[in-house]
């Protein structure tokens, strides 16, 4: 759909939208699957509704940083494909693409859900590095909660590769059955704000007529690890407070579907 | 130095299993998945559409304009770096070459179509894969083709000529104690689905002309094998419940 | 002797044979190579006596002078507009194309017509590099204002339509809906927010049925009861 951007507003005052759906529901189905690719050592496909992203998780071994010697680290990398909407270009990551790959990363790395001291192998020479990777297949709107739901959905399916013992090289061809030291279980959640409703889920249509929105990234235990505001309104801090309850409920209701779906 | 009977266990002109869809990217004009093995290519059409820079377009027919890359997780490997390099540049140059004799673009003058094809997962074959990905892409979207292409690599395992080699027979004397000292040479071939023609041929390894001859009927042979399934994947768009 | 090689309102693939010998001819979407009739497209295979054709049931649409189409303007010219297509080819729009008043020059054109805004449109010229005129000035054409637009392949748009448009009429009249059908694909949709939905509902029925015979029932069927049949 093309869809006319005054008629999105129109229907935000009404609490109405073009699909029907609740201001707060979710585009159906929500699939989740993980171990999709056999050359990473973890993988996950989510879709919401027509979006669709893949996630990768590679492990490599390397020195430390000199100021966290006995820590390894993550990086998360996310690739707006050309083959996924006719909007994307092939060429270097645009600013769309870093502000996805920096939240995703942010709400990771901020929530110490990867304990990266476990990942040490020899202090000040050796750790394991982690890279995630997420790739779209079909942008039809809300990245930011399908690559976070594809990158945690991804950690979680990954195996540690196999290291010769004598040569101390990685055998990516065998796995072993060691998972990552995950601790926490951190997820983003965007709330949209348009004509001054808060909503989720907004589908490509939508998203050219958000004023605002804010990803909250947080843990089971409801801890918040990270924020992201966007868009070019301002926001009251009742209405930021309103937008993190939503964000934590909303939450819950993906981490139950990731639960379910988890083998 | 015998290469007895092939890793998996497969005939000489046994595929891998196949599983093809058409239209799995709704965003795209046309779309197509080809799995063979653990082999893995998406494919994605787009236009034809307005080609920018302008002195690209040309006057007499529309563009096409292929590209390929591999997801940074779907080396077999250590992580692939994300954007284009000089193989990926190469492969869709030859994939592009593959699908211009069928397409017939002379009705979209200063257009271009993009294909693009992408692998979330790899094990050897991965431009035959995403070669037979785009051309039902094509179809998929409507393009105006002469034929459908199919490939698939062939080539000679030591004493073997067989046909669509996996990640381990590419490397034979790695996996097999039998083949120490064993050659491998690998052909990635492309064929027109009523004439033969071929139209993506490339080499790497050893091979006599005897051999490279057999090898060519063989590759004609079996990609008949995917053909059918690439037009089953396109027919079963349209169910007739 | 010609000898058929593949059915009436069977669906076939690009390269694929549909009749040997000289007693067939090939129509639209087909070509002849030496005694053979192959199909170049994805689509149904229609005979018309002794001509084999192709409907394509996906592909890009070909401009037609005469056409109505919905359009996007994209930029502001010195004497009116460029409009998007929806295909590879944009459009002009003369402003003395465009509206019956008297446009003084001075005058700002964007108060008439704003990059973004929808407009149905009639195309009047098409060259052999494609380059395209349309125009506004007739009954039926205007600027799109409230609503949605959607998009359904082109090559689907005769059924959306119907025979003399029965189809259109059925959606319209059961959904309450303002509908316009433009031939590039570009669907024009007004009413209640229920009633747009239920229009959209049934477009994308079209466009999932289309190959199927029977799809005024299966329409008849849906806006009754809302289930795709």
């Amino acid at each position: 759909m093309i869809s006319n951007k005054e008629t999105i507003v129109a229907l935000a005052a009404q609490q109405k939208r073009l699909d029907q759906r609740g201001l707060l529901e979710y585009r159906k189905p929500i699939v989740i699957e993980t171990d999709i690719s056999w050359t990473a050592e973890g993988s996950a496909r989510v879709q919401i509704g027509s979006t669709v992203v893949l996630a990768g998780v590679k492990l490599s071994i390397e020195k430390p940083y000199n100021d966290t010697p006995d820590e390894g680290g993550i990086t998360v990398n996310v690739e707006l494909l050309p083959l996924s909407s006719p909007k994307y270009e092939s060429g270097p990551p645009g600013m769309a693409a870093i502000e996805l790959a920096r939240v995703v990363d942010r709400g990771i790395r901020e929530a110490k859900a990867i304990d990266v001291k476990k990942l040490c192998i020899t202090p000040g020479e050796k750790a394991w590095f982690v890279i995630i990777d997420v790739v779209t297949v079909n942008d039809a709107g809300n990245l930011f909660d399908a690559a976070g739901l594809a990158a945690l959905a991804a950690l979680n399916s990954a195996r540690f590769p196999m290291v010769n013992k004598e040569t101390g090289v990685i055998d990516y061809k065998h796995k072993t059955t060691t998972p990552l030291p995950l601790v926490k279980q951190p997820l983003p959640l965007t709330v949209y704000k348009i004509n001054g409703q808060l909503m989720v889920d907004l589908s490509t249509n939508e998203e050219i007529a958000y004023d605002a929105r804010l990803t909250v990234a947080s843990d089971k235990d409801g801890t918040i690890s990270a924020l992201q505001k966007g868009g070019s309104e301002p926001l009251t801090v009742e209405e930021i407070d309103a937008m993190m309850t939503i964000a934590l409920e909303k939450a819950r209701f993906l981490r139950e579907e990731l639960q379910k779906q988890l083998k | 130095m015998v290469y007895k009977q092939r890793l998996d266990g497969r005939k000489d002109d046994e595929l891998r299993p196949i599983e093809a869809k058409a239209g799995v990217i709704p965003n795209a004009t046309g779309s197509a998945s080809f799995k063979i093995g653990k082999t893995w290519a998406l494919a994605a059409v787009y236009g034809p559409r307005e080609l920018f820079p302008k002195f690209l377009q040309n006057p007499k027919e529309g563009v096409l304009r292929c590209h390929y890359g591999m997801m940074p997780f779907s080396g077999s490997g250590e992580r692939v770096r994300p954007g284009s390099n000089r193989r990926a540049q190469e492969i869709a140059m030859v994939i592009g070459k593959a699908l211009e004799p069928v397409v017939d673009l002379s009705a979209f003058p200063n257009s271009v179509v993009d294909v693009y094809i992408d692998l979330p997962q790899t094990d050897a074959g991965t431009r035959c894969a995403g070669l037979s990905a785009a051309s039902m892409a094509l179809a998929d979207a409507g393009i105006p083709m002469k034929d459908m292409v199919s490939s698939v690599a062939v080539g000679k395992v030591d004493n073997r000529i067989v046909a669509d080699l996996d990640y381990r027979e590419e490397h034979i004397e790695e996996f097999n104690p039998e083949s120490e000292g064993a050659s491998v040479s690998d052909i990635p071939v492309a064929v027109i689905h009523n004439t033969g023609e071929v139209v993506l041929l490339q080499m790497d390894g050893k091979i006599s002309k005897i051999e490279l001859v057999t090898a060519l009927r063989l590759a004609q042979k079996v990609t008949e094998k995917i053909y059918l399934e690439q037009k089953r994947a396109l027919l079963e768009r349209f169910p007739r419940e | 002797m010609g000898t058929l090689k593949a059915q009436e309102r069977n669906i076939v693939i690009p390269g694929e044979i549909l009749a040997e010998g000289m007693d067939y001819l090939p129509g639209e979407n087909t070509y002849r190579e030496q005694e053979n009739i192959y199909s170049k497209v994805l689509g149904l295979v229609t005979l018309v006596g002794r001509v084999i054709k192709i409907t394509p049931l996906s592909g890009p649409y070909v401009l037609k002078i005469g056409d109505k189409i919905i359009a996007q303007v994209t930029d502001i010219t010195m004497n009116g507009w460029r409009v998007s297509t929806n295909t590879a080819y944009t459009a002009m729009l003369n402003v003395k194309d465009a509206t019956t008043r008297f446009v003084k020059k001075e005058e700002d054109l964007s108060k008439i017509l704003a990059i973004g805004d929808y407009v149905v449109v009639r195309i009047v010229n098409v060259t052999s590099q494609n380059l395209i005129d349309v125009i506004m000035k007739e009954p039926g054409l205007h600027k799109i204002s409230g609503g949605r637009i959607i998009s359904l392949n082109s090559q689907k748009v005769p059924r959306l339509i119907g025979k003399q448009g029965s189809m259109i009429s059925l959606i319209k009249e059961r959904t309450g809906c303002e509908i316009t059908v433009g031939q590039n694909g570009l669907v024009w949709l007004k009413g209640t927010p229920e009633g747009e939905y239920l229009a959209e509902q049934a477009v994308h029925l079209v466009e999932e049925k289309a190959h199927l015979e029977g799809l005024t029932v299966r329409m008849e069927k849906f806006l009754s009861t809302g289930v795709k049949a």
